[in-house]
């Protein structure tokens, strides 16, 4: 391939784009390879986008990206076998427009965005895999890939390829992501119809809610379930670690099936016709898992270097900013006339550190272990809250001194005294 | 060499849903694909080019969003590509369709003689197998359909020799050049583009072309007017109202269930039986 | 048709008036060499009941090359149901090819004028209608499973699936004559052949020139048909799905087919995954199959496969899944595991067949 580029961007899903997009603005020659038949095709997500996170990049997205609902309720539920303990916080702040969340299809989302890259003088070209880096004397001149007339040549490649990356472990850069660094996910979408969903969870149209689950729906497992409501659809899933799937019997799908089963779950998607099936790996380790993220011409962004800050559900947003992030880093060297290296590209990872990126990444970095360690937060916490609430709601003549008492001890039994103390501690640890 | 391949965007069909209700179809969310027959028409018009030279020309009518469909047919290697869009062409049957793009091959032609039109064999969301009939019969071209095989072609002359899929055999044709052939299903089997392919696909303009443009002068012709089919009527299949009786046993053993199936069937199937019987000697 | 959001016609369009004496009801016999196409049959059966509806006339509609057998063919057709014969014998019309058959064809309708035409979905019938319909500028559906009269409008209310399967339609054509309608092999039952029944020939000339003819047939290779399945006319078919997990485990499907004489069957994924050939697909884009009984294991009745077999007259399904939308039209249904139920079957109707042998 005699053609060649300023910047060659592996990916078209958030980070991709995002990034394709920053470089053919900032005047930079572009190609960008997607291994799917289109763009979204591969990626699998919840889906809720930042609003915040894509307005810096386009900022009249609103106008035409499709969105499903925006978000104005959002419920956290903490799960025990028939069971659950939550909290939902619903606000008409959340209907004044601009809205701050959105639900996506990221099938329909990811050609919009693309699309938008490639208006701006990106070429996108799919159905493409990159088989590896070209490298010379250690710098990153290009990549090879599975079609004839094979490798193509750049100044820098930035990695936007997803969580399953082996581009960089290929090429040296990082060592293979570890199972107790990586969730397995499932996810299944729901057909029903507008009217239903809206009647069911009480809203109205274009409004949608959020339900962030955890608790004993991962069987024991650290892991996390959630619930979205799209215009016609409910997308649903649940995702553990994948060493404990391996440790476990449990398949992800049993988890699924199990979730929707569950009692207060069942009624929400009762009468849908199930349309969709992916399973899809998160990165889950956090800040400690973050690999090296620039070398000599060549940046990592999105779930690729790790960025994912799994307490909050957070990916896209900052796949979206880590890939305009290193896109800027190119923009201004390149207007700055400074070659591409390490030294150079050293900047990127300062930007990181400024922004929220890291700093939220860094203020959860001891969670993944923590919770890891600390099973019983998915277990008997719920079931603990859980046969507390029953104690405290249930009329049955008990008075109610007697019910704190019963609910103090049934604690201390279960967790002891200074188990207590010590979870309480490391829940603060892992979330300060 | 020219020729010219006509592709459909359709819904992919197996994903297609009937919205419980209101008895439509249910489109969120079911991608759009080249029809899949079309696939086995251009993989043959690519290997005469790549026969005898020349150059493949891709055309769709369908609405703005069918543009994917045709890039995806450049990427394989067409040459040029054209959408025929205008919304006049809403509600057209196969007979309004076939006057449409018999039109714009004729327009093509202006600027560049044809010498093979090729269709799939049908579509996978009409299923009729009628717009290429339709094509070839307007451009008074010889019609060969469910070619199985090209045995050879002379440019020169005007000559073509072809393999046709009849019932219970293969006839072996012979006929003039410009015709129309529509392709078998699994005949051939579709290249993988190579990195030119997909930058030209990438960048190609396009020709977008609204009636006037293709030349489809008489209106009364296309759309909802010039078809002369209507539908009446769209609604689900009607599900049979009885229910299997299911065979069951208390242990689940699949020797009792075939037994106690067995015994169903002969009772109350007494002519069943005799059919197995007489059989399976 | 296009399927852009169509939305269904509700006004009553009235017949052109240059077609208002059009009248009949007519089936075009496919023939070749000789051998008449049995879908045919199936037609007349079908095409009775539409003529019966309009009180009008059945006509077949024979053209074939001369000693193929024309009058006899006409004979036959008159047994099946029609009431009169059009017979188009020519040299030129010994192979089909579309330009002579389409002339022939549009020439009759021209000056004899049946208000509906119809043609077998073969590869034969598929080439010549959509041809025939160009011509003659009129209205044509295709694979159609059903056709009723609206005796009002006299037109023919044509309907049949689309979008795989997932939607059926019903189609008119009002303003034109011939309504035509061409339909698949098996959707219609074959009727009764009522020996003795007599009718009219009307024999037809007609000439071409062999010259002006531009496409010649070169050779006609006849196919192997001794290993070759006949699904379509296959008395008991047993059929494997995905519910049997792999290529290993769809040779039970053989097993038990040997064992009840029955020809194999399998639905659409299990050929795409190279299971089993092309030629034993059942369903919208396979074969149509009217068997005596029909053995459905590991199908899980989605109704691309369903409008391929639901004419059967006893299904039996086999499937692991209580749900599985097959348990909604089959006649006897097992929740089980087809990979373990179908060498349970093949078993008992060993034994049984042993035993009838034993005591008949």
């Amino acid at each position: 391939m005699a053609e060649t580029f300023d910047v060659i961007v592996v990916g078209a899903g958030m980070a991709g784009n995002a990034a394709a997009y920053t470089l053919a603005k900032g005047g930079l020659k572009v190609l960008q390879i997607e291994r799917g038949e289109t763009p979204g095709s591969k990626n699998v997500q919840g889906a809720i986008l930042y609003a915040d996170a894509i307005e810096r990049i386009i900022p009249d997205f609103r106008e035409d990206a499709p969105l499903e609902r925006h978000l104005i309720e959002q419920r956290v539920w903490v799960m025990d076998d028939a069971s659950y303990m939550g909290t939902h916080y619903r606000s008409e702040d959340f209907n004044k427009p601009p809205y701050n969340r959105y639900t996506i299809i990221r099938a329909h989302f990811d050609q919009w965005f693309n699309k938008k890259a490639r208006e701006a003088g990106v070429l996108t070209i799919c159905e493409t895999t990159v088989t590896e880096l070209l490298q010379e004397g250690g710098r990153v001149v290009g990549v090879r890939t599975d079609r004839k007339g094979a490798e193509i040549r750049a100044a820098a490649v930035i990695l936007a390829d997803g969580a399953n990356s082996r581009l960089a472990v290929k090429a040296g850069f990082q060592p293979e992501v570890r199972p107790e660094n990586v969730a397995l996910a499932v996810k299944e979408i729901h057909f029903l119809p507008q009217e239903t969903i809206e009647s069911r969870f009480n809203i109205g149209e274009e409004e949608g809610v959020v339900i962030e689950m955890a608790g004993k729906i991962s069987a024991g497992m650290m892991g996390t379930g959630f619930l979205y409501t799209n215009k016609e659809s409910i997308t649903l899933g649940v995702g553990c670690m994948l060493s404990d799937f391996k440790e476990q019997k449990v398949t992800p799908y049993e988890l699924l099936d199990r979730m929707k089963a569950h009692p207060s779950i069942a009624p929400l998607i009762a009468g849908s016709e199930m349309k969709e099936y992916a399973a899809h790996l998160i990165p889950e380790g956090g800040y400690n898992a973050i690999p090296q993220v620039y070398g000599d011409g060549w940046l990592i962004s999105g779930d690729a270097g790790q960025f994912v800050n799994g307490i909050h559900r957070e990916g896209s947003n900052l796949a979206i900013t880590t890939g305009m992030l290193a896109a800027q880093t190119l923009v201004e060297l390149k207007a700055a006339g400074r070659p591409f290296s390490a030294v150079n590209l050293a900047a990127y990872k300062r930007k990181l550190d400024d922004s929220f990126v890291m700093k939220d990444l860094k203020k959860y970095r001891r969670l993944p272990e923590i919770f890891h360690h600390n099973k019983h937060f998915f277990t008997t916490y719920p079931e603990l809250f859980s046969k507390a609430a029953q104690t405290l709601i249930r009329v049955d003549g008990v008075d109610k001194k007697s019910k704190e008492k019963a609910i103090k001890q049934s604690f201390i039994a279960s967790r002891s005294l200074l188990g207590l103390i010590g979870d309480a501690f490391k829940f603060w640890r892992a979330v300060e | 060499m020219h020729s010219v391949v006509c592709i459909k965007q359709v819904p992919d069909s197996a994903q297609i849903r009937v919205h419980p209700v209101t008895n439509t179809i249910m489109r969120q969310g079911v991608p759009a694909i080249v029809n899949p027959y079309d696939l086995f028409a251009l993989e043959e018009a690519l290997r005469l080019k790549d026969q005898f030279g020349g150059t493949v020309t891709v055309v769709c009518m369908g609405p703005p969003m069918a543009e994917a469909a045709l890039r995806k047919c450049l990427s394989f290697g067409a040459d040029d590509a054209i959408l025929v869009s205008d919304r006049a062409f809403a509600g057209s049957d196969t007979l309004a369709t076939s006057y449409a793009l018999s039109a714009t091959i004729r327009k093509i032609m202006e600027d560049m003689p044809v010498d093979l039109i090729f269709t799939g064999k049908q579509t996978i969301d009409g299923d009729t197998a009628q717009v290429g009939p339709g094509i070839a019969k307007r451009l008074g071209y010889q019609l060969l359909t469910y070619v199985s095989r090209i045995v050879d072609l002379d440019v020169a002359n005007k000559e073509i020799q072809v393999e046709r899929r009849a019932e219970g055999g293969v006839q072996l044709l012979k006929t003039a050049t410009p015709c129309l052939i529509t392709m078998l299903e699994g005949t051939n089997e579709m290249r993988f583009g190579d990195l030119d392919d997909l930058f030209r696909a990438a960048r190609h303009e396009l020709k977008v072309w609204d009636r006037e443009a293709a030349g489809i002068d008489a209106v009364e012709m296309i759309g909802l007017k010039g078809s002369p089919t209507v539908v009446s009527k769209v609604f689900a299949p009607r599900p049979r109202s009885k229910r299997a009786e299911m065979i069951e046993v208390h242990d689940s053993e699949p020797k009792n269930l075939a037994v106690t199936l067995l015994a169903k069937l002969f009772t109350q199937h007494p002519k069943l039986e005799q059919e197995i019987a007489k059989r399976a000697v | 048709m296009s399927e852009q959001a169509k939305k269904p016609a509700k006004k009553k369009v009235a017949l052109d008036p240059r077609f208002v004496d059009y009248r009949h009801v007519w089936v075009v016999v496919e023939s070749e060499r000789g051998e008449v196409h049995p879908v045919s049959w199936e037609l007349l059966g079908e095409g009775r009941k539409l003529a019966d509806a309009l009180g009008v006339e059945l006509c077949g509609v024979v053209i074939c090359g001369p000693g193929e057998r024309g009058r006899g063919i006409c004979g036959e057709a008159f047994q099946y149901g029609a009431d009169k014969c059009y017979l188009v014998q020519d040299e030129v019309l010994r192979d089909y090819r579309n330009d002579p058959y389409t002339k022939a064809l549009t020439d009759l309708v021209n000056r004899y004028q049946p208000e509906v035409l119809m043609l077998g979905a073969t590869t034969l019938g598929r080439d010549l209608a959509g041809s025939v319909a160009t011509t003659l500028g009129t209205g044509l559906v295709a694979d159609c499973t059903e056709l009723v009269i609206d005796i009002e409008t006299r037109n023919l209310a044509a309907t049949r699936p689309t979008f795989g399967g997932s939607l059926l339609c019903t189609i008119m054509t009002q303003r034109h004559r011939p309504q035509m309608a061409t339909v698949r092999p098996r959707v219609m039952a074959m009727p009764e052949a009522a020996s003795g029944r007599q009718g009219e020939i009307v024999e037809v000339l007609f000439s071409m020139i062999e010259t002006s003819i531009v496409t010649k047939v070169l050779e006609f290779i006849p196919d192997d048909t001794r290993d070759k399945p006949n699904l379509p006319f296959a008395d008991i078919i047993v059929a494997g799905g995905r519910g049997l997990r792999s290529q290993e485990n769809f040779q039970h499907v053989w097993d038990l087919a040997r064992v009840l004489g029955a020809e194999v069957g399998a639905s659409r994924p299990v050929v795409q995954a190279g299971w089993a050939e092309l030629d034993r697909q059942v369903g919208q884009s396979g074969k149509t199959v009217r068997p005596k009984l029909y053995i459905a294991a590991g199908i899980s009745g989605a109704i691309q496969h369903r409008v391929g077999m639901d004419g059967a007259d006893v299904i039996v399904a086999i499937n692991s899944d209580p749900n599985a939308p097959i348990f909604d039209f089959a006649h006897y249904g097992i929740v089980g595991n087809a990979t373990a139920i179908l060498p349970a079957l093949t078993e008992a109707f060993k034994a049984h067949l042993a035993q009838a042998k034993k005591t008949g």
